[in-house]
């Protein structure tokens, strides 16, 4: 009966928590990430994203955040369904822009089924899309284009460092039981360039990015709400990755977390290692809802102070896929000096994510 | 001082005339209110039902631009990937429609089926906000408007069944469709909709949205190049247009039924005022001469007629709206037609329509009330004043050649052809004969009375000179008798022909011993070849003819037409179809025969001979027509082709219909017993033999007609009224002369039996006058009329036996007022009448 709660929604699709996976691929421990192989869709899981973010500036050093996600979902509501319009695979995307001059976030999204050639995501590379929206690889890089309500862009990414297989090789525990977990990779410092289109004009662009790309079928345990994470690309090359599963009681039920070192050297982080300490919260004057968009991060032994570009970098998708988030553009500080920069993201602070 | 004159005259005509002619005043009031509630409740109805359709249109197409449309059985799904990645189109929205025949009953629920996605950019009115949102996206799911769930009386989470092919669908209602208050339809996932109903790899529309800038006429070109065969793309505006078309024939018809009422009322007005006036002469001198103008006299009498037609209006339109509520409660709201299924009716009045005719009742009475007013205005008060002038009145109808040319122009009329479907002229030329018919009454009635010779009695000889006299008074109490007496007559022989060509052609259509159809209704239920062999097998059954029945789309501005794949060729066809026009040879050409109905030729010049094209799974198909038949089933036009051809060309082995002749000494309710329980489904199966099917049919054609019979009943009422109120007029007119006549020794009983001759050869002319014009009438109906709107044609037929009473009613009527209005006149004193005046 529960999974009839199981939304079209993506977040909240995400995190329903208590049904049984039983029909669904599980996410076991033990399995080698494979590439090519693994850039592409996991078609039998119940979900999987693509996740791109991170800082560009233009030619006057102007920054900006931008952030592109497509999300694949498989509700078996029709997998017997001989029409080729059975909604076998869902596909939704989410893209924004953070303009510090527009004070809040410019943001559009998509949501079709897979199919006819004009939705779908590739099994065997990164090649995901709905209509003109499009993440594909391309080159050895990626290609994001997306042309949205009010803005538009056309980036490339390049990476500069290999894979970041999360958790325990790519398999990352989300909670209590074991089979809640998703495989999950990261590319971070990735080098982006292209052009970038708002209401204020085009202009060419360069920075750098994090992509993620994860993949399960279980995600969230039951009383789970939501979730923070965070991504930084730290200025001398290194990486940091960190997330943190939130109860009811706001507390951490769950958390992980990775460092990569300029050289390659990776330290996976377990649940005892990670803490989010919220020390500046920003009410939305649209939802009244409240984030902690200023948090001391604590990983293992390090350290740091993570603050936004700016402080709304809401996201309202209730429209679309029925959530409101925050997402957005964050630097990290170490001592009251710049370590890196990244992306910050607070999710079920609206409402718990189960909805 | 002027001033005050002229109010205080109007006063004095005004209430002199409302005082004498109470019951007169009345009736006219009431001859105005019927014309004008029938009128009104036409508008409101009619504008009620084709309100809700267009409304129902603007939801299912939603901010689209364009719109593509096919096959009612739908067009190839790869049309909508390659529309939708062209750079002009912001969003691309398909849809699977489907007319359901909900299992158990006669009845259709229009099932659309969308992708909630991409429907959410074109028509967000029609998706839902579910508890549950991949109810949105489930097969077995199903939105329901409001105005369907009342009308089925389910709600959310009850389980709808349906009939697919000879199958059952059951589908659960997850919620309410937002934003169709009055339609009854339900919304559903595409995919869903395609597996459920057969309907795999079609889609039966795709709703376009295009870029801001893009030109809208010039990209519809560009796609009508590349759409293939049978495949249109329009404004949703022309989808409006052409579902207002389907029904367009049938309300303008009601409409001019409702304005005949009216005009009828109009006539009553016309011939009352013009008898009061005549009455009112020397009153009027009088006002003259003291210094009413004749302007003050014409406004005022005018005034006069105004006022009758608004209390008429008033009573009208509070009359008609509650006939309009009783007729959309006991008939629906498409009268009992079937043009308007799938609507729940809710009157949704306007403030135009309730103006427009309020203004028509008021200026009907009007204009009644013109020329007598003109007359008495210039009439000169020296001579009015003088008793015996009252004839003089007429004089200036006794021009001949208005109403003659008036019937010239007439007659020429039928010749020319339907503007836009609606046989304009055809109405033009009725209502110019039937008014030159009037303008000429008094010839016609003069005429007549020289013919009669002169009879020895005293009383109907008196009556007869009393005509003769005054030829234009006589007149002016038929014009009434003889407008409705011809409408009435018309109207009953139109309907008589039609139901009797329809019974004929009926016979003739129906051949075989037993009829089975895959579904009472809709467009879902089908035989699939294995039903079909099993049917052709059951014991008893000697021979089975199948066929296929689908609409195809020749026009987006038209309705689609109807396609039928039967078992037939060149040399049995007038077997099959009640055929009018055929090859005369073998035709010379390869090309396969196509039969097209009367409506087919009319509309799309399909005539025996010409070569046609049809689309069939998307590709043009040439074929020649091979002849023209009779068909009172489809008036958008329909086809008939060789179903081995169909087959051929389509891969479609299913079919709709079956025809089955029995062998000798089987039985028909063993074999339709059989059939229910050999074929699986077959419950599902309509069974019928020809008579019940003839029963059926004609049982639908009297509640089609049951309005206009209702229409008719209202026009004879009016005209009866006319009737007697002019008998009144004329006789109450006549104290005088009564107080004469007794004067100089005749009884009572001979003035009463002088009155009823009167009343007996009045009626006589204007019953002879009514059946010739009715009969024209019905003719330029049955002829014109029905064959620009419906495409029916038919042969004349006469309903003796109504036609016989009717003329009795009336010259039974028409004699016993002239005695009881002769009795009632006399009631008063002679004396003092013959004092009044010497």
């Amino acid at each position: 009966m529960r999974r009839r709660r199981f939304l079209a929604s993506t977040l909240a699709l995400l995190a329903t928590p208590g049904y049984a996976a039983d029909d669904y691929p599980e996410v076991v421990p033990g399995r080698a990430l494979q590439f090519p192989r693994d850039y592409g869709s996991h078609a039998g899981f119940r979900n999987e994203w693509w996740y791109v973010t991170g800082w560009v500036k233009d030619s006057n050093d102007l920054a900006y955040g931008i952030q592109v996600t497509f999300f694949r979902n498989r509700p078996r509501i029709a997998d017997d369904n001989p029409s080729h319009f059975a909604p076998k695979q869902l596909l939704f995307a989410h893209a924004a822009i953070a303009d510090p001059r527009f004070g809040r976030l410019r943001h559009d999204q998509r949501a079709a089924r897979a199919g006819f050639d004009l939705a779908d995501a590739a099994a065997d590379a990164t090649a995901v899309w709905i209509d003109d929206w499009s993440l594909k690889m391309s080159d050895g890089g990626y290609v994001a284009r997306i042309a949205a309500r009010d803005f538009a862009f056309d980036l490339r990414f390049k990476p500069t460092q290999g894979v970041l297989a999360q958790g325990d090789a790519g398999f990352s525990r989300k909670g209590p039981i074991e089979r809640q977990a998703s495989y999950y990779y990261s590319v971070p410092q990735l080098a982006a360039s292209g052009r970038v289109e708002t209401a204020q004009g085009a202009a060419d662009v360069s920075g750098i990015t994090w992509l993620d790309h994860e993949w399960s079928s279980e995600l969230l345990a039951p009383g789970a709400t939501g979730w923070d994470w965070v991504g930084i690309n730290l200025s001398d090359g290194g990486a940091l990755m960190a997330f943190r599963i939130r109860d009811n009681s706001g507390g951490a039920m769950w958390a992980g977390g990775a460092f990569r070192s300029r050289d390659g050297q990776v330290i996976a982080f377990d649940r005892s290692e990670i803490e989010f300490a919220p020390e500046r919260q920003w009410r939305s004057p649209r939802t009244q809802v409240e984030y902690p968009v200023v948090m001391t991060l604590r990983a293992g032994s390090l350290q740091c102070v993570i603050e936004p570009l700016m402080e709304d970098q809401e996201l309202d998708a209730r429209v679309g896929t029925g959530t409101i988030y925050w997402e957005g553009a964050v630097r990290a500080f170490m001592g009251g000096r710049e370590i890196g920069r990244g992306y910050l993201e607070l999710t079920g602070y609206w409402k718990p994510l189960k909805l | 001082m002027a001033h005050r004159t002229s109010i205080s005259a109007t006063g004095a005509i005004l209430t002199g005339s409302l005082a004498h002619n109470k019951t007169r005043t009345l009736l006219s009031v009431a001859a105005i209110g019927l014309g004008v509630a029938l009128a009104y409740a036409v508008q409101l109805i009619t504008g009620t039902a084709i309100n809700e359709l267009a409304l129902g249109i603007q939801v299912l197409s939603g901010e689209a631009d364009l719109q593509i449309r096919g096959a009612r059985g739908g067009f190839d799904e790869r049309l909508y990937p390659m529309l939708a990645k062209l750079p002009e189109v912001a969003a691309a929205s398909p849809a699977v429609e489907v007319d359901a025949r909900i299992s158990g009953r006669d009845d259709v629920l229009r099932i659309i089926g969308v992708d909630a996605f991409r429907a959410a950019a074109v028509q967000p009115g029609l998706i839902a906000e579910p508890a549950d949102r991949l109810d949105l996206l489930r097969s077995d799911t199903l939105f329901i408007s409001p105005a369907a769930a009342r009308w089925l009386s389910v709600g959310v989470g009850d389980v709808l069944h349906f009939q697919a092919g000879l199958r059952e669908v059951p589908l659960r209602v997850a919620g309410w469709v937002p934003m169709a208050e009055q339609q009854r339809i339900a919304i559903m996932d595409i995919a869903g909709a395609q597996s459920a109903f057969d309907r795999l790899r079609v889609v039966t529309r795709i709703d376009l949205r295009l870029r801001p800038g893009t030109d809208i006429a010039s990209f519809r070109q560009h796609l009508l190049a590349v759409l293939p065969a049978g495949v249109a793309v329009e404004s949703p505006a022309t989808s409006v247009q052409a579902t207002g078309n389907v029904s367009r024939s049938y309300r303008i018809n009601l409409n001019v039924l409702a304005l005949v009422a009216l005009f009828t009322g109009g006539l009553l007005v016309f011939s009352t005022q013009a008898l009061a006036v005549v009455r009112r002469r020397a009153h009027f001198a009088l006002l003259r001469v003291i210094g009413v103008t004749r302007r003050q006299l014409l406004a005022s009498l005018l005034l006069e007629g105004a006022l009758l037609g608004a209390a008429g209006s008033t009573l009208g339109v509070v009359f008609g709206f509650a006939l309009a509520q009783a007729a959309i409660r006991v008939l629906g709201a498409d009268l009992g037609s079937g043009y308007f299924r799938g609507i729940s009716a809710m009157l949704a009045p306007t403030l135009s329509a309730l103006l427009i005719c309020f203004l028509l009742g008021v200026a009907t009475a009007t204009l009644g009330t013109l020329l007598p007013a003109l007359e008495a205005a210039r009439a000169s008060p020296a001579l009015a004043l003088k008793p015996g002038d009252e004839e003089r009145a007429f004089v200036r109808l006794r021009a001949v050649w208005p109403g003659a040319a008036a019937i010239a122009v007439g007659a020429m009329l039928t010749a020319l052809p339907a503007v836009g479907g609606v046989p304009l002229f055809g109405y033009l030329a009725i209502a110019l004969i039937l008014v030159g018919t009037l303008l000429i009454m008094p010839q016609l009635a003069a005429m007549f009375l020289r013919l009669v010779g002169t009879p020895q009695a005293p009383a109907p000889q008196l009556a007869l000179m009393q005509l003769r006299g005054a030829p234009g008074q006589a007149a002016v109490s038929l014009v009434a008798i003889v407008a409705s007496l011809s409408l009435m007559i018309s109207m009953a022989i139109m309907v008589t022909s039609f139901r009797d060509a329809l019974d004929a052609w009926l016979e003739r259509v129906l051949p075989a011993d037993v009829y089975v159809r895959a579904a009472a209704a809709g467009d879902t239920g089908y035989l699939a070849p294995e039903d079909q062999t099993q049917i052709a097998g059951i014991a008893g059954v000697r021979r089975a003819e199948f066929f296929r029945e689908q609409q195809i789309l020749l026009d987006a501005t038209r309705p689609r037409i109807v396609l039928l794949a039967r078992n037939i060729n060149l040399r049995d066809a007038q077997q099959r179809l009640a055929l009018v026009s055929t090859l005369s040879s073998e035709p010379t050409s390869a090309l396969p025969p196509l039969w097209a109905n009367e409506a087919m030729a009319d509309l799309y010049g399909f005539g025996t001979g010409e070569v046609v094209e049809l689309p069939l799974a998307g590709k043009p198909v040439q074929f020649i027509v091979a002849g023209v038949w009779r068909d009172y089933a489809r008036p958008q036009g329909a086809v008939v082709i060789e179903r081995d051809r169909y087959v051929a060309l389509t891969g479609d082995r299913t079919a709709t219909n079956a025809a089955l002749w029995l062998s000798p000494g089987s039985s028909l309710d063993a074999v339709s017993r059989a059939i229910v329980h050999q074929v699986p489904g077959g419950e599902h199966l309509e069974i019928a033999t020809p008579g019940e099917i003839r029963e059926v049919s004609l049982r639908i054609f009297d509640r089609t007609f049951a309005v206009t019979y209702a229409l008719e009943f209202a026009a004879v009422a009016i005209g009866l009224l006319g009737l007697s109120s002019s008998f009144g007029a004329l006789v109450l007119a006549r104290v005088r002369e009564f107080a004469v006549l007794r004067h100089i020794g005749m009884t009572r009983r001979q003035i009463g039996q002088m009155l009823a001759s009167e009343g007996l050869i009045l009626s006589a002319i204007g019953l002879a006058v009514g059946l010739v014009l009715g009969a024209l009438i019905s003719l330029i109906l049955i002829q014109v009329v029905n064959r620009q709107s419906f495409h029916w044609g038919m042969e004349l037929s006469l309903p003796w036996s109504t036609l016989a009473i009717a003329a009795l009613v009336v010259l039974a009527l028409s004699t016993l007022t002239a005695w009881v209005s002769g009795r009632r006149a006399m009631a008063n004193e002679v004396l003092r009448a013959v004092k009044d005046d010497w």
